[in-house]
């Protein structure tokens, strides 16, 4: 039955106040979700206070100064800090994004950071990714073909084709929108998740691909795929702009061309 | 604890092949629902006030009969079409997702062949 309270290590206590050291000129408080796997206690929300005059203007930039300068026990994943490489994924004032394209400024009051919403935590900000990525393997997402590989050439797609492809291509995998899903959170042992559909839409979408049915056979399922129940979480969420709730739909679409 | 892959877990007993006829049904029943809602609207506002002779006479045209049963079967089939989805979001212990999705099923067929029965008996014996 569906739980409506929470496991033990999900309630939340009170953390530990960091001051600025010199008080600061324009003082913003971030609020950010610790745990500590091995301290076997329950999270809590540490409050950092930082001077913006000093601080760079990213979410990613603070959390950057709190490392180096204040609490290095704060653990997080980051890597090309522009947006590109999706590592940074979390919740920020109550939205999955990126920190590294967030705005401080675009944070009224204090700033709520806590870690991609209903994964197993791993440490403070770094959920446990095991399940997506097992997920993507599991619709493998690489060109199949029955035709040989031309011997000299590539395999060659009309821009009309490959145009289908925009909107797919740019996702970088971050799964602030599989996170943001509540079917996912309910049923995401055997519900794919938006973002493993967008990639299931990428390869039926390309003109090069000639397993598109056995695909759509992989994915007519009442749980991988039709646990979408169009909630749109994903496609506001994303924070490339992408819109992962069409690329299910178009699969949807592609089910019902098959059948009439 | 188990030592199975992620891999293994996500793959899990493979795809049902199936779910395509449940949402085109979900849909066509939804659209039979909506013109069909809109005549039971109008026409128990229409018969608002009058007595139990003047309904049961309107329900005797074999138009309005026929509306009603179409009306039920829509409303049922679809109903247990969407409880079938709530039950399968929401109630995670295998028996007891069984037994709700038993009770729904059987309940709607019950409840849909009362209804149909009580259409027919009043368009036939008045």
């Amino acid at each position: 039955m569906a739980e409506f309270a929470l496991p033990a290590n999900s309630k939340i206590g009170k953390g530990k106040t960091w001051p600025t050291k010199d008080g600061g000129k324009k003082v913003k408080r971030f609020n950010v979700y610790r745990w500590n796997p091995d301290s076997g206690e329950t999270p809590t929300v540490d409050t950092y206070e930082i001077d913006l005059e000093a601080c760079g203007p990213m979410v990613l930039d603070a959390l950057i100064k709190i490392k180096n300068e204040v609490d290095q026990t704060l653990t997080f994943r980051r890597s090309c800090r522009e947006g590109i490489c999706g590592s940074c994924a979390m919740n920020i004032d109550g939205t999955n994004t990126l920190a590294c394209t967030k705005f401080i400024d675009e944070v009224d009051g204090d700033v709520a950071i806590y870690p991609l919403p209903h994964m197993e935590v791993v440490k403070d900000l770094v959920p446990d990714l095991t399940r997506a990525y097992a997920q993507l393997s599991a619709i493998e997402p690489w060109l199949k073909t029955a035709s040989p590989t031309p011997p000299d050439k590539e395999r060659l797609q009309a821009p009309e084709d490959r145009k289908k492809l925009d909107g797919l291509y740019e996702c970088i995998l971050c799964f602030c929108c599989q996170t943001s899903c509540p079917s996912y959170w309910w049923n995401g042992e055997r519900y794919l998740g938006p973002a493993i559909l967008l990639q299931a839409y990428r390869w039926l979408a390309d003109s090069r691909d000639e397993m598109t049915g056995e695909r759509l056979d992989q994915l007519e399922d009442p749980f991988r795929l039709y646990r979408c129940h169009t909630i749109m979480n994903c496609s506001k969420t994303c924070p490339k702009g992408l819109n992962p709730a069409k690329a299910i739909a178009e699969i949807k679409k592609m089910m019902l061309a098959r059948q009439a | 604890m188990s030592l199975k892959t992620p891999l293994g877990a996500a793959r899990g007993l493979g795809s049902a092949k199936n779910g395509t006829h449940h949402w085109i049904m979900q849909r066509i029943t939804a659209i039979a629902l909506v013109p069909l809602t809109i005549w039971f609207v109008l026409s128990a506002i229409a018969l608002a006030g009058g007595g139990y002779a003047e309904a049961s006479a309107w329900l005797a045209r074999p138009l309005n009969a026929v509306l009603m049963l179409l009306l039920v079967a829509a409303t049922f089939h679809h109903l247990q079409l969407g409880l079938q989805v709530v039950i399968e979001d929401y109630v995670h212990g295998e028996g007891a997702k069984i037994a709700a999705l038993l009770a729904v099923k059987l309940a709607a067929v019950a409840l849909g062949v009362a209804a149909a029965f009580a259409v027919l008996k009043v368009a036939f014996t008045v």
